[in-house]
């Protein structure tokens, strides 16, 4: 028998899965269960103690979720990973194991509203430090190291601009500063980028978006790439240094190369408590199946809408990565090639106003803060997801006062193209 | 033979065709790897024996310790040295005195000593290094899946029910030929200062 490596596609169909032991069900069973009972006192006692495979309690992980992690933690060519309650908490699990108080991190300005929010606000709570760079200026990364960073943090592709990171370059910061690269691959999805490919330490998600991709499922991801040594320094004693939680387990010793997602679920998840429902698991499990196709559909429609809007003559910009001539476009036909994602941002010659004027006329597009639904949607970024910026870091984050957001969907793209064209058409 | 990234066969068939393995280094201290380990391995039907100078006189999980390789009373198919990379000559220096010569040298995560292991290759035995049998045997059989972790290998039939003792089938489609390439890569280059 040889090893044949089955393509992406192969894999988002049953990487993970497999019939149900008991029932031989094929579809992944939604385990709508807390808890797993023990064989015996001893079984119990090796489960806690971590010495052996299997469930103990849903807070820390359940058999529809490991299929979830497993199928995600393929697709990004990682060795585990780890689900949540949503891609916020994904964010919190991995600073919480990287960082203590009076810790810093590096991110990217370019970043979801939300994630810039949470950085500033909840984290400084804790103690934790963000200290912000350009992605558009490597070097701004590289100054922002000091012996207090313990992480770099960025999105492949930056929502709501849809602009591209060079991920290798900010990869080689990180590897020269001995720190991980931290990639939310949201808007992306692996079928499009694959950050360890390129340097990624560790990738996390929001699968509410595209991965679930349906709009009815909350979720997060961290994946491990399996590729930082956590013991090379004194930098990550959760890590590197015996746990006394787990009697004196070494985790990075004890599990090698995922060692992070198991640091994540037995420590983050255990105590935090963000636990991703059955149910969320299984939607978004079965989102995940059609993903190859719903990518290609979705970048199709953003092409051909965004080429369709770029000469459009009430538009003044379009800003889309996949477009010719785009300030990102040479980033994105080296990191992907297949489509720049379907999330991206354009302004009109009326300003502000006209933005505002669009989204209300507009009958398909639903107005709504998501992305990476199958329905097409629209907001305008500056006075909802980004509305706690001032102008200046509004517009440094992609979402200046007069952009309007696109997250095309799976439609027909002559629908969508139709419904923008009646509500451009102004009739005063 | 190259010891940076094995395929799956190569670890398949080595987990299949081994039926006794002796664990020098074997800790009887509960959070040690070695133990999770002798005790997964033990519970997966493998005849298991620990191999402690400090320990003899004493039993891990009902199987008493011996001080030596060469104290062992029946033939031992796989030797599994849970010490680190500069202990790991001596141990197959030892192994190589053993009669009969036993099959494999199974050196464990984060052990890696490639004198040794041309050594033992030309022997005849067959070499892993940097490996946990008790990671390789959960992922092959796909039984390590419920912590997320990537098996990297598909199936479309329906498993067994595991029970005490029993051995799982390592027979899943592999991925990728076994590898991760990102994390093996990472692992090479920590090896390899060049
Ligand atoms: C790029 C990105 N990261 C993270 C998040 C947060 O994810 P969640 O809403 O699942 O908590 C979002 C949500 O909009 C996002 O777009």
């Amino acid at each position: 028998m040889t090893d044949r490596s089955p393509g992406f596609a192969t894999l988002a169909v049953h990487a993970g899965a497999q019939p149900d032991p008991t029932t031989g069900a094929r579809a992944t069973p939604i385990y709508q269960t807390t808890s797993y009972v023990f064989n015996d006192a001893d079984h119990a006692a090796s489960l806690f103690g971590l010495q052996s495979f299997g469930n103990i309690y849903t807070r820390i992980g359940n058999p529809t979720q490991a299929v979830l992690e497993e199928r995600v933690a393929a697709l990004e060519g990682g060795t585990a990973a780890l689900a949540t309650a949503s891609g916020h908490a994904a964010q919190v699990v991995v600073f919480q194991m990287l960082l203590k108080p009076g810790d810093e991190f590096i991110a990217a300005r370019k970043l979801y509203g939300g994630s810039i929010n949470q950085f500033t606000h909840a984290f400084k709570s804790f103690g934790w430090n963000a200290v912000w760079a350009d992605p558009d200026d490597i070097e701004s990364f590289e100054r922002a190291v000091s012996p207090k960073t313990k992480a770099i943090f960025i999105e492949s592709i930056a929502n709501p601009g849809g602009t591209i990171t060079d991920i290798e370059a900010i990869a080689a910061v990180a590897r020269k500063a001995g720190v991980p690269l931290i990639v939310d691959n949201t808007l992306a999805t692996p079928y499009l980028i694959r950050p360890i490919d390129h340097g990624a330490d560790i990738v996390v998600h929001s699968l509410t978006k595209f991965l679930g991709g349906h709009g009815n499922s909350l979720g997060g991801i961290i994946v491990d790439a399996g590729t930082f040594d956590w013991s090379k320094d004194d930098k990550y004693p959760i890590l590197s240094e015996p746990r006394p939680e787990y009697h004196g387990i070494k985790l990075q010793e004890t599990f090698g190369n995922f060692a992070f997602a198991i640091a994540c679920r037995v420590l983050g998840l255990r105590d935090l408590g963000p636990a991703i429902s059955p149910f969320n698991s299984f939607l978004i499990l079965t989102g995940i199946e059609t993903l190859p196709l719903r990518m290609q559909k979705h970048c199709e429609n953003t092409k051909a809408i965004t080429e369709w809007l770029a000469s459009h003559p009430a538009v003044a910009a379009v800003n889309y990565a996949g477009l010719n001539g785009d300030k990102y476009n040479n980033l994105a036909r080296k990191y992907a090639p297949k489509g720049a994602g379907a999330v991206f941002t354009f302004s009109l010659k009326g300003g502000y106003d006209a933005g505002v004027d669009l989204v209300s006329r507009l009958k398909l597009f639903s107005h709504l803060a998501n992305i990476g639904d199958t329905r097409s949607l629209v907001i305008h970024p500056a006075s909802t997801t980004h509305s706690q910026l001032d102008d200046a870091a509004k517009t440094k984050a992609g979402a200046a006062p007069d952009l309007v957001r696109l997250s095309i969907g799976i439609e027909d793209k002559e629908d969508l193209i139709a419904d923008l064209d009646q509500a451009l058409r102004r009739e005063d | 033979m190259n010891h940076d990234s094995y395929d799956d066969n190569y670890i398949r068939g080595i987990l299949n065709s081994v039926k006794s393995i002796a664990m020098v280094g074997a800790s009887p201290v509960n959070v040690r790897p070695s133990y999770f380990a002798f005790k997964y391995l033990a519970q997966r039907g493998y005849d298991m024996i620990p191999v402690n100078p400090g320990h003899v006189g004493k039993s891990l999980l009902g199987k008493p310790f011996v001080a030596s390789l060469l104290d062992i009373d029946r033939p031992v198919d796989m030797v599994d040295i849970f010490r680190n990379s500069t202990n790991i000559m001596p141990a197959v220096d030892e192994a190589l005195k053993m009669m009969p010569l036993p099959k494999v040298i199974w050196m464990q995560l984060g052990a890696r000593d490639d004198a040794a292991a041309e050594k033992a290759e030309a022997a005849g035995m067959k070499v892993v290094m940097n490996r946990c049998p008790k990671i390789e045997y959960g992922r092959l059989s796909s039984e390590i899946s419920w912590m997320g972790v990537n098996s990297r290998t598909l199936s479309s039939k329906r498993a067994p029910m595991p029970t005490q003792g029993m051995r799982l089938s390592l027979g899943r489609t592999s991925v990728g030929g076994g590898a991760t390439s990102a994390a093996d890569r990472a692992a090479k280059n920590r090896t390899d200062p060049s």
